[in-house]
């Protein structure tokens, strides 16, 4: 590698920032009060302050939140790295990331409206308030425990990345990470990364724009970026930008993608968060804006061919970009801000799953803020756990898993909410039959994101999530018909129904 | 519907790749298959923002 080695200014300045902006989300509750005092003895329970933030966030914190654990580092790592070993194909994560935002406004409101008059948390909640099953609400929250698991994880292993690209080896990095990250949860709750996402987002803001003004200015401009850039990646006829066989598994991963997006506890939790249904419609509008940052990170992958970095650990891609075109002080900046990157989305996700495991998991409803903790500690331990057992490849795969597995629950949290006469026996086949289908299939494909199908002299890949969940739906239907014919469409065997119709 | 319409254009302008799966024209440098995709951020956003007063009137 061609590289500088990082030095002492890079390490400081990382430190600085880093630690500045831990101890800023764990001290929370002390500085809170002094930006806003009129809230004091409104909130239903501690509970729901740890880990809902009491559901009062506006319009600017809840963009904040839910742009910043929905954006995360590992997007900084991974979309680049994506870009840099496959070129345009690694692109799908800007049309999935556009699609999600209509999805959002059409379906998210809804979901809030019925969550704030149940007194719901999680997805988990929904579910068993609105079909009155017990085995549903368990089949939700763990498909939520066991997808964001992995995803944690992979915000624990960009932390590591750059403090390795920083000159660390061993167990130190992880530890750092690991460390960082549960204490900056413990004490500052869910208003920790609401508070401090928008340092992350400025520090990234700053970092990105820097990299797509000076990388192009180093190299002759945009189109000698392009340029050089595709002479390091296999040339395609006509002009084309993916090949033929792969417009069906770009289309279909965007798709799934933008479906499972929301469906994460995490992403759910900011999205529950808000102060009202209209928060989150604005939210829609504005989100997109982060899309565009995604855009250029992603192009940061072609930057590092065309700056001629070369090698084999795609995620240290960006990195080394940083480091060869950045002066050290400032690829140090860069780092903390991938490092926080990780910290705010990671911190999001550890209460999202410890909401689950404290409100659904768990046999009796308990609202100890401490047992709160303990949960998010245990759930940390557990993403620590899949990247010490689990090489860094396997980490990734998983998270793949994840999302077919969140991806099951569509029907029940989404298709919930249309007029359909869908009953918790036939959602919890489907569910069932789609994620055995969806993990099977990736297990026979070796870990693939698509899978290959063919009928009627058509034939495509098509993402693994989106088939299980073709054969989740079609079992629920026909479950769902069967078992209204096999009781003669009996009331008292639908569970009823909750009007989804008023406005937040 | 037109609510309907509005949400559901990004889905048909990004879904059917073969549509911007090109090099061709340039802009700023920009092959067509990213600045098309990019470009479709600020229309999304403007069609849910009319998607919202659309609502909103009704």
């Amino acid at each position: 590698m061609n590289t500088p080695l990082p030095d002492n200014a890079a390490i400081g300045v990382f430190i600085l920032f880093f630690v500045a902006t831990i101890v800023l989300g764990s001290t929370v509750r002390f500085w809170r009060p002094l930006l806003n005092r009129r809230k004091a003895a409104t909130h239903p329970s501690q509970g729901e302050e740890w880990g809902l933030g009491g559901r009062e966030f506006g319009a600017w914190v809840t963009w904040f939140l839910v742009g910043g654990d929905f954006y995360t580092a590992y997007t900084v790592i991974a979309v680049p790295a994506l870009v840099y070993s496959t070129g345009g194909f690694g692109f799908f994560a800007l049309p999935y990331t556009i699609i999600v935002y209509p999805f959002i406004f059409a379906v998210m409101p809804k979901l809030w409206t019925i969550a704030r008059d149940g007194g719901h948390a999680t997805a988990a909640d929904i579910v068993r308030a609105r079909f009155g099953s017990r085995t549903l609400e368990l089949a939700v929250a763990i498909s939520g425990l066991v997808a964001v698991l992995p995803y944690i994880a992979l915000q624990l292993i960009g932390i590591r990345t750059v403090v390795e690209a920083l000159g660390y080896t061993g167990m130190l990095p992880l530890l750092f990470a690991f460390v960082s990250l549960a204490a900056y949860t413990w004490l500052g709750g869910l208003h920790a990364p609401a508070l401090t996402a928008f340092i992350k987002d400025v520090m990234i803001y700053i970092a990105v724009l820097a990299a797509v003004i000076i990388v192009p200015i180093h190299l002759g401009g945009y189109g000698a970026m392009f340029h050089a850039a595709t002479e390091h990646l296999p040339a395609l006829p006509g002009g084309r930008i993916v090949s033929q066989d792969q417009t069906v598994p770009y289309a279909t991963l965007a798709l799934s993608s933008a479906f499972a997006a929301f469906l994460y506890p995490h992403t759910l939790t900011g999205i529950l968060a808000a102060k009202s249904a209209d928060t989150i419609r604005q939210n829609a509008v504005f989100l997109p804006i982060y899309t565009i940052v995604l855009g250029l990170i992603a192009l940061l992958g072609l930057m590092a061919h065309a700056a001629g970095i070369v090698t084999t650990s795609s995620s240290q891609v960006v990195p080394q970009l940083f480091l060869a075109i950045f002066p050290s002080w400032f690829a140090g900046f860069c780092f903390a801000a991938i490092a926080v990157g990780a910290l705010v989305p990671a911190s999001v996700m550890a209460i999202g799953a410890a909401n689950l495991i404290m409100h659904n998991i768990l046999p009796r409803h308990s609202e100890s803020v401490t047992g709160s903790r303990l949960a998010g500690l245990g759930v940390k331990v557990g993403a620590l756990g899949c990247v010490v057992f689990l090489n860094a490849k396997f980490a990734i795969d998983l998270q793949l898993l994840g999302g077919v597995i969140i991806l099951q629950t569509f029907p029940a949290l989404i298709m919930g909410l249309l007029p359909l006469r869908l009953s918790a026996p036939a959602l919890i086949g489907g569910w069932a039959s789609g994620s055995l289908f969806g993990l099977g299939l990736c297990w026979l494909d070796g870990l693939k994101p698509v899978h290959p199908i063919a009928f009627g002299g058509f034939s495509a890949s098509v993402s693994t999530g989106l088939l299980a969940l073709g054969v989740n739906i079609v079992v629920t239907m026909v479950l769902g018909s069967v078992i209204r014919l096999a009781l003669g469409a009996s009331p008292s065997t639908l569970q009823p129904r909750q009007s989804v119709r008023r406005q937040g | 519907m037109k609510k309907t319409i509005l949400l559901l254009l990004p889905f048909a302008g990004l879904l059917w790749v073969p549509l911007y799966n090109r090099h061709d024209p340039v802009l700023l440098g920009f092959p067509f298959f990213y600045w098309y995709q990019l470009a479709w951020v600020p229309v999304t956003s403007v069609l849910i923002w009319m998607a919202w007063k659309t609502d909103r009137q009704s």
